[in-house]
């Protein structure tokens, strides 16, 4: 009432916006390189921050050059830091032409605030401690697993690591003091030299692996090859893999889109996810996983037709239909209601 | 309107150029749009809210003289920036692009009667796009007045310049019952109408809202200055309404701008929609500060050729419309405030009386308007 049109928490953002009630919201206290092109961001999260389970990964909104982008990025910082000294770590891998990651690694300055989500993900660790594990990783497809092995410790653990070369590994030297504390064995496989793994030789690398629960993490092919082989061998309850892009296989023609709460009509194609295109026109897409999984993004469909870009299959518009905007595409003139 | 069509030299084909060069100055700012840009609205909303704070706060001893004048008077320029800079600008999806949630279009809510939501489609959608066409703006006189001898004369426009001056000291109110449409929908058919009563009573909770924070709460917050507080909150908003209006009326009324018949629209191109833009309106000239004071409205042909673009880049890119006026040869209306706002009013006053000749339409001229 007193504070009418505005809420009393406009005012409070002014002074304290991490503060309890606040929309959760962290700081950026510092950044530290660990390769050349990755660097772990430390952050103190707003008083409203829940803690994580080691494994998953937290959506961030960054400001680049003016515009809020998320973007999801594993935690890496083991789960009881937070109550020791409130902050938490996440470990980002710039990537060729990304806003965020490259914003990330070479641009971010110590206290600038950022924008969180809770923590989500289920490539986690089960409860009851398993015997023997094997983490299969590729490139920044380690971040979550550092999370893991930074938070707990296994008698038996292998991790076969794929990277370009050895400088590229991120977090060598942690992973060399782990491995010369006998707490870990380690294989690292430099593609540059070694050429991409062959998930066959996996016999000869860890003869043992079927009887491993393992967690594995890196790019598409790499998972796709560890599926096929885990359920070839009949163990593929034992494989959790964690993608950090979906599979986007079907594209078909686009269309014109309006996006009709803002009053935006724009012109997409049928390869752009709908969520991109409402971004790029500046409309408020909710957003979450960005691969389909999470349906923090869905969006009424009110007029016309969108392709899911995983399946091709195509959704038309009725009262009451819900897309996901991160892997649908306009298929034809449609309309979304944002 | 004056007899000659100021944009009859130009050729068709002129006229789509001169919408290229201006579609070229807008995309050059949308591709340098930056964190320059987003650092600046976020400090003015954030001086804003620590003005209003700051001025409310003084105003609680506001039985002392010299805090009620300093209150006052920051909190009337709070609620002008509220307005014109900060509210408006935003409405208008300036700040869309930053992908804030909180800076957007679609969330914000001002310090004003008039919901956004509603004031969004008379002003955006129908101000914007019909932009002085008579009979389809109604933003030309606001539905009260005549400020062009083209609109009818009724004997009602004799009474003009009191209501225009009614108008200014509630123009919040003004703009509310414009945004509702109050003199159409007041006709007893369409009084019941559904959608005019769920908007009427959103309007109805802003304004309660509004009136419980100005002349109630804040003024009972203040204890033994009540009443001081009530004329200081009355008074900054009054200031406020006298300010926007004037800075409004600036935009369209004062002389040399033209308006349009509703045929002269039909299948306009790109190219002609921006030059009546051009023709229709009219900017102010002055300080840094003057410019600021009115939400960059002093810049209105440059707001009125690119209403989205943010408002503190309408400066640099006014440069290059006045260029392109002079390259086509067109008159590019603007004055310092004390002049325009003369301008305005003399034209409300004059037009209060009948045209002194009758009109005569030539087919001549009817060729012209369409061919503007």
């Amino acid at each position: 009432m007193v504070t009418t049109p505005l809420l009393p928490s406009d005012y409070l953002d002014l002074v304290s916006p991490l503060r309890a009630g606040a929309d959760l919201r962290g700081r950026i206290e510092a950044v530290h390189p660990e390769t050349g092109d990755a660097a772990t961001i430390v952050i103190r999260p707003g008083r409203g921050w829940r803690g994580h389970t080691a494994g998953q990964y937290v959506r961030i909104g960054v400001d680049v050059d003016g515009v809020r982008l998320w973007r999801a990025y594993s935690l890496t910082s083991p789960t009881n830091r937070h109550r020791q000294d409130g902050r938490v770590t996440i470990t980002v891998k710039a990537i060729p032409d990304g806003k965020v990651s490259n914003h990330l690694v070479r641009r971010a300055k110590p206290g600038t605030l950022i924008q969180l989500d809770h923590p989500t993900g289920d490539f986690v660790l089960p409860q009851a401690k398993p015997a023997k594990v094997l983490y299969l990783t590729a490139g920044s497809g380690i971040t979550p697993v550092m999370g893991m092995l930074r938070d707990t410790e296994f008698d038996d653990v292998v991790m076969v690591h794929c990277a370009p070369q050895p400088q590229d590994v991120i977090f060598r030297d942690e992973l060399h003091d782990l491995v010369a504390d006998k707490k870990l064995r380690l294989t690292e496989v430099h593609t540059d030299t070694d050429g991409m793994l062959d998930i066959a030789r996996l016999d000869e690398l860890v003869p043992d692996w079927a009887e491993r629960e393992t967690w594995a993490c890196g790019p598409a092919g790499l998972l796709d090859a560890a599926e096929e082989h885990w359920t070839a061998h009949g163990v593929q309850e034992r494989l959790h893999t964690e993608r950090f892009r979906p599979s986007i296989v079907v594209a078909g023609d686009g269309g014109e889109v309006t996006f009709s709460t803002t009053g935006r009509t724009v012109d997409a194609d049928g390869a752009t996810p709908l969520l991109d295109v409402g971004e790029e026109a500046g409309v408020l897409m909710p957003s979450g996983c960005r691969m389909g999984i999470c349906f923090g993004c869905v969006s009424p469909l009110k007029a016309g037709a969108v392709r899911d870009l995983r399946t091709g299959e195509i959704t038309e518009a009725e009262p009451g239909v819900l897309i996901q905007t991160c892997v649908s595409a306009a298929a034809g003139p449609c309309d979304i209601e944002r | 309107m004056t007899a000659i069509d100021p944009t009859a030299h130009l050729t068709a084909e002129q006229i789509e150029e001169l919408g290229r060069e201006l579609d070229a100055i807008r995309d050059e700012v949308i591709a340098g749009r930056g964190e320059k840009d987003a650092a600046y609205i976020r400090k003015v909303i954030s001086a804003q809210r620590k003005l209003e704070l700051v001025s409310r706060g003084v105003l609680l001893f506001s039985f002392f003289p010299p805090a009620w004048l300093l209150g006052t008077a920051g909190l009337s320029v709070a609620k002008i920036m509220d307005n014109m800079e900060i509210g408006h600008n935003i409405l208008h999806g300036q700040w869309d692009w930053m992908r804030d949630p909180k800076i957007h279009s679609t969330t914000w809510e001002w310090d004003h009667v008039s919901p956004s939501d509603q004031w969004k489609h008379s002003h955006n959608e129908l101000h914007h796009t019909y932009t002085n066409v008579i009979g389809k703006d109604n933003d030309l006189g606001y539905g009260i007045m005549r400020v062009d001898e083209d609109q009818k004369w009724h004997p009602f426009h004799l009474g003009q310049p009191l209501w225009n001056f009614i108008n200014a000291c509630f123009f919040e109110y003004g703009i509310a019952a414009y945004d509702l449409e109050l003199g159409k929908n007041l006709h007893k058919r369409r009084r019941k109408n559904p959608e005019f009563r769920a908007r009427a009573r959103a309007v109805g909770r802003k304004i309660r809202k509004q009136v419980l924070k100005d002349y109630v709460i804040h003024p009972l917050l203040s204890g033994p200055s009540f009443l001081p507080t009530l004329a200081a909150t009355f008074t900054a908003n009054l200031v406020r309404n006298i300010w926007t209006h004037s800075v409004i009326m600036c935009g369209h009324f004062p002389e040399g701008v033209q308006v349009f018949e509703r045929r002269s629209i039909k299948g306009e191109t790109r190219g002609q929609w921006y030059l009546r833009q051009m023709m229709g309106s009219a900017n102010i000239s002055g300080s840094k500060a003057m410019h600021f004071m009115t939400g960059n409205l002093s810049h209105q042909i440059e707001h009125h050729l690119f209403p989205d673009l943010p408002s503190n880049r309408y400066a640099e890119v006014a440069v290059k419309v006045r260029a392109l006026f002079e390259k086509y040869e067109l008159e590019y209306v603007t004055g310092p405030l004390p002049k325009q706002v003369f301008s305005a009013w003399h034209k409300v006053f004059r037009l209060s009386l009948p045209n002194k000749k009758p009109k005569v339409k030539t087919p001549d001229r009817e060729q012209e308007l369409v061919a503007a």
